[in-house]
């Protein structure tokens, strides 16, 4: 059963519930003052404002207690997503590193973007090939993705990111950087590939029936069955 | 036990990017004010109790490591005063 940890200020945990329920898992919203159940064999931190960003973007949800539990999980390699808000909150409770701060803009952006394979070699890419290109939604505020000079290098050279905000060509060009992230880089994965988290919405690209966001992001929701231990 | 203030001060770091500060600095430059350069920090006044201004000075940095500041991108400095 995949846990969908709804925090208040969470308001994309019903759509990840449908969406994985579409593509064929048992999936459940959680409240965080419940804890985890004993069958959680996979979790996704949802978007949304969780507690309304006080402080910064994720910092309260990193902090809450349902974490001590979700950090046994992620050392347990049980598969961890967080997109959005979740992607804010996984870097806040450093299950991924990095940060997740006020777009370059200083505005809330939401549109399509292309991203750029990187990894594919990872439970949430496995159906994409390194360089391919597709398409998410985002819709954030604080998407710009910062990170220190040292760990940058440490993230590349462990092949960590998993995409990067390109053109429809695949080029990674300043252009095509919608939030001024740090070499535009969208996606991470934590120190296990089990663990991942990006600011575009892949619960938004699952559903044929919403034809304009394509359905590029089921397969990464599938990673759950190929990263299940 | 003595009360200590303590005045936590969170900005970016240096080289890091405050869209927040720039919007604030062009609202700044269109009321006519001629203005170089601005930047934005946030401040924290906690009042508690401690056994002496070090050991006030040690919680509120642990404070800011652990929630205040996000060390990825901000820096921070900590003032403690008697009460």
């Amino acid at each position: 059963m995949i846990a969908v940890v709804q925090f208040g200020g969470s308001n994309c945990d019903r759509d990840a519930v449908r969406a994985l329920d579409h593509v064929g898992f048992d999936a459940r919203r959680v409240w965080h003052e419940d804890g985890l159940p004993a069958e959680t064999d996979g979790i996704v931190l949802p978007g949304g404002f969780s507690y309304g960003d006080y402080l910064r973007a994720g910092a309260m949800a990193a902090r809450s207690s349902v974490m001590a539990e979700i950090r046994q999980q992620v050392e347990d390699g049980t598969p961890v997503l967080g997109v959005c808000n979740g992607a804010q909150i996984g870097c806040e409770a450093r299950l991924t590193p990095g940060a997740f701060t006020t777009n370059r803009s200083a505005r809330f952006q939401c549109e399509h973007v292309h991203l750029r394979v990187e990894n594919a070699n990872t439970p949430w890419t496995h159906a994409y090939e390194a360089g391919e290109v597709i398409s998410l939604p985002i819709a954030h505020g604080e998407g710009r993705f910062e990170i220190a000079e040292e760990t940058l290098s440490e993230l590349n050279a462990e092949n960590r990111v998993l995409f990067r905000y390109c053109n429809a060509d695949g080029a990674v060009t300043d252009a095509a950087n919608p939030n001024g992230s740090t070499d535009n880089i969208a996606g991470v994965i934590g120190e296990r590939d089990t663990t991942a988290v990006l600011m575009p919405h892949p619960e938004r690209a699952t559903f044929p029936e919403l034809a304009e966001n394509g359905t590029d992001g089921r397969a990464i929701l599938e990673g759950f069955a190929v990263a299940d231990p | 036990m003595t009360a200590y203030t303590a005045t936590v001060t969170i900005r970016p770091k240096r080289g890091v990017l405050d869209p927040e500060a720039e919007t604030t600095q062009q609202a700044l430059s269109r009321l006519g004010f001629d203005v170089n350069a601005l930047r934005s920090a946030d401040r924290f006044e906690i009042d508690f109790d401690a056994e002496s201004s070090e050991a006030a000075t040690e919680r509120a940095e642990e404070m800011a490591e652990r929630l205040l500041a996000n060390p990825t991108i901000h820096d921070y400095d900590v003032v403690v005063t008697d009460r």
